[in-house]
């Protein structure tokens, strides 16, 4: 239902044509309050089920454009559209919806409510998503499926009903994965996810996260500074090919 | 439902800090509802002083005036009004009983009351209780006396004891009436009324203790033996002031009308309810001021709980992000934190109203007994349940400051939290 919530909206166009999960046309954007930094994109976009590396240091307005992607701030004009619809003619509340709906995110760490089990953490985004509590309820209890993922990622079924804290952080992304999986969004958003990770756990980590993202035939955008990660993805961008940024009228 | 299960849990995450405010706001909350239950009992007893009389008849004064003299022995009449009169109204067909009071004595501090018998029938305190004897009995003797449940556990009479009237009122100065002692005949229940510090004897013993009496002084050479006293005529000229009862309601009007138009002498007769208001809006500021304390108390309480969740919203900031990158709307955020707020003051609120009753349940009967303060223990009223409506209220107001503040947070961290 909330799939087709936004498609239903007039004001919404649906770029039934595009054949891209992601699609950025003439983006501008500057922050609200803060004076100078200013972000545009040209052209950008991402195939359905494609995997990219997106290289960016600090300050290179990684954290905007993921926030535009995202749909958690609203760009000053253009388009960006996920899976057809443009996200930047949504209302806020119909862009938190497309973002449930569609979006998986991985922070690079903390990613977890410290209240709560391993299995109310994954099963939390399907409260705020009718259309992949459906998907995910597809065979069977949504807590079953939740259970599933966390046992293909390595995690003990004895292990799920206990709280978050006392975990690893390695363990920790992982439950974040399968967050960030279940349901089957379109799209997973990793910023940088294996920064706090040692080189062990990051392989292991990135091996269960490709799995996964294939096993859903989601798209992928991990953000990294560590190069040694980018040769598994389908394609490589530095953030400044995708994004201009610039510092005007700062004093 | 999500929402509140959310907020639930994210307090019980921070226990001991939740758990701290309720219980700041819960104290404040038994103090002030405490104290209003305390100004209203307060209340109720004061005007409940005097009941089951329908007019105070005395000399022409001001009705707080004869109120304060005639209940509350405070202050003296500034004339006397003569048994003539009495005996007119008395013979009246709308009045039932007239009960005279004559004071100006004292003993060791408390006043000295001349009465008739007919006071213990008549004089109700408290949705109309009579007066009950803890032992004892009333006027038999000339002599007898009957004491208050405060006399006598401050001077430790019992029955049969001794008792020295002084002229006049003070503790030490007044000249004694030694040559007639009083015996006490019997000892008042607690009242919680000025009766619990009077002493209370006959009209005609009052009488007999001021013959050979010339005002303040005692005439040389005069003196007369108490037996010698009980043979003659001890009936007063004049009395201080009386308690009448009509035979209707509608009596009232008329025996009162009557009163204040009689052409002997300058009289004056009050309802005693009506009088009894008039003096509780001057002595009752009091009690306004105590409860505009509690009331900061609880003002108090609640903005420490708004710091407190205010204080933690910061090391929150990711906790805010995830649900956001979940999907959860800013409105959402909103009313999570309101609604953290709004559980806090309500668990304040129950736990407070709680303990109240708990602490009613144990100080009900001292109260009671020390203070004759009586507090009926009963289910939350009206007027206390608005309280507790506007105190979640305040709370739900206090409560948006974090609340919009989280919002703003929310909106300015984007994707990823700045550190």
């Amino acid at each position: 239902m909330n799939d087709t919530d936004a498609l239903k909206n007039p004001g919404v166009q649906v770029n039934s044509g595009s054949d891209s999960l992601l699609a950025l046309n003439d983006v501008q954007f500057h922050w609200p309050g803060r004076d100078g930094f200013t972000l545009s994109v040209d052209s950008f976009s991402l195939d359905y089920g494609e995997k990219l590396f997106l290289k960016g240091p600090s300050g290179s307005g990684k954290s905007t454009l993921l926030s535009l992607i995202c749909g958690i701030v609203s760009p000053d004009s253009g388009s960006i559209c996920i899976d057809g619809v443009d996200i930047a003619q949504l209302s806020a509340s119909q862009a938190d919806r497309l973002r449930a709906d569609k979006l998986g995110i991985i922070f690079q760490q903390f990613n977890l409510l410290p209240y709560g089990s391993m299995l109310q953490n994954v099963l939390l985004p399907l409260q705020f998503s009718h259309a992949r509590r459906e998907r995910a309820s597809a065979s069977g209890m949504p807590a079953d499926e939740a259970r599933r993922l966390l046992q293909r990622l390595g995690l003990a079924v004895e292990q799920h009903a206990r709280g978050v804290t006392r975990l690893s952080i390695g363990q920790q992304q992982r439950v974040a994965v399968a967050r960030a999986i279940i349901g089957n969004p379109r799209l997973i958003i990793a910023d940088e996810p294996t920064s706090a990770l040692d080189a062990d756990n990051r392989d292991e980590f990135l091996k269960l996260l490709f799995e996964e993202v294939t096993h859903a035939n989601a798209g992928l955008i991990l953000v990294s500074h560590d190069q040694s990660l980018a040769s598994r993805f389908d394609r490589r961008m530095e953030i400044s090919e995708i994004a201009n940024t610039s510092l005007t009228g700062a004093a | 439902m999500t929402t509140f299960l959310l907020a639930w849990q994210s307090l019980g995450n921070r226990r001991t800090t939740a758990l701290l405010s309720v219980f700041a706001i819960a104290l404040s909350i038994t103090l002030f509802l405490g104290v209003e239950r305390m100004r209203i009992g307060a209340k109720s007893s004061f005007t409940n002083t005097i009941s089951g009389t329908d007019l105070i008849v005395g000399t022409r004064a001001g009705s707080v005036q004869l109120l304060l003299y005639s209940v509350f022995r405070i202050g003296n009449a500034t004339s006397n009004i003569s048994m003539d009169s009495l005996d007119a109204i008395e013979s009246r067909a709308d009045v039932a009983w007239v009960v005279p009071i004559s004071l100006g004595d004292s003993h060791r501090g408390y006043r000295v009351m001349g009465t008739s018998n007919g006071y213990f029938e008549h004089y109700r305190y408290r949705n109309k209780q009579p007066l009950q004897f803890e032992s004892g009995q009333r006027f038999e003797d000339l002599f007898d006396v009957v004491i208050g449940a405060e006399v006598a556990l401050q001077l430790g009479y019992q029955i049969g004891t001794s008792v020295v009237v002084s002229h006049g009122i003070g503790a030490i100065t007044g000249k004694k009436h030694d040559d007639m002692p009083f015996k006490v005949s019997g000892i008042l229940q607690r009242t919680g009324t000025p009766v619990d510090r009077t002493v209370h004897v006959s009209l005609a013993a009052l009488e007999a203790i001021h013959l050979g009496w010339d005002g303040g002084s005692q005439s040389s050479g005069f003196r007369i033996d108490a037996d010698q006293v009980r043979d003659m005529d001890l009936q007063p000229g004049s009395v201080t002031a009386a308690l009448v009862g009509t035979k209707t309601r509608f009596g009232i009007f008329q025996v009162q009308r009557f009163v204040n138009e009689y052409k002997n002498e300058p009289l004056t007769a009050v309802l005693p309810g009506v009088a009894l208001q008039e003096l509780w809006s001057i002595v009752g500021v009091a009690e306004t001021a105590l409860t505009a304390v509690s009331a900061m108390v609880v003002l108090t309480a609640i903005l420490g709980m708004v710091t407190m969740i205010l204080s933690t919203l910061n090391e929150r900031r990711q906790e805010i992000a995830i649900l956001r990158s979940i999907g959860a709307h800013t409105g959402t955020i909103f009313s999570l934190l309101m609604l953290e707020a709004v559980i806090l003051a309500a668990g304040g609120i129950l736990l407070g109203t709680g303990l109240l009753y708990g602490l009613l349940f144990f100080i009900t009967p001292w109260i009671e007994q020390s203070y004759g303060l009586f507090l009926p223990i009963e289910a939350p009223s009206l007027y206390e349940l608005k309280l507790m409506g506007l105190i979640l209220v305040i709370a739900c107001v206090v409560g948006t400051v974090p609340a919009l503040r989280a919002y703003r947070q929310s909106l300015a961290d984007g994707m990823s939290v700045q550190r």
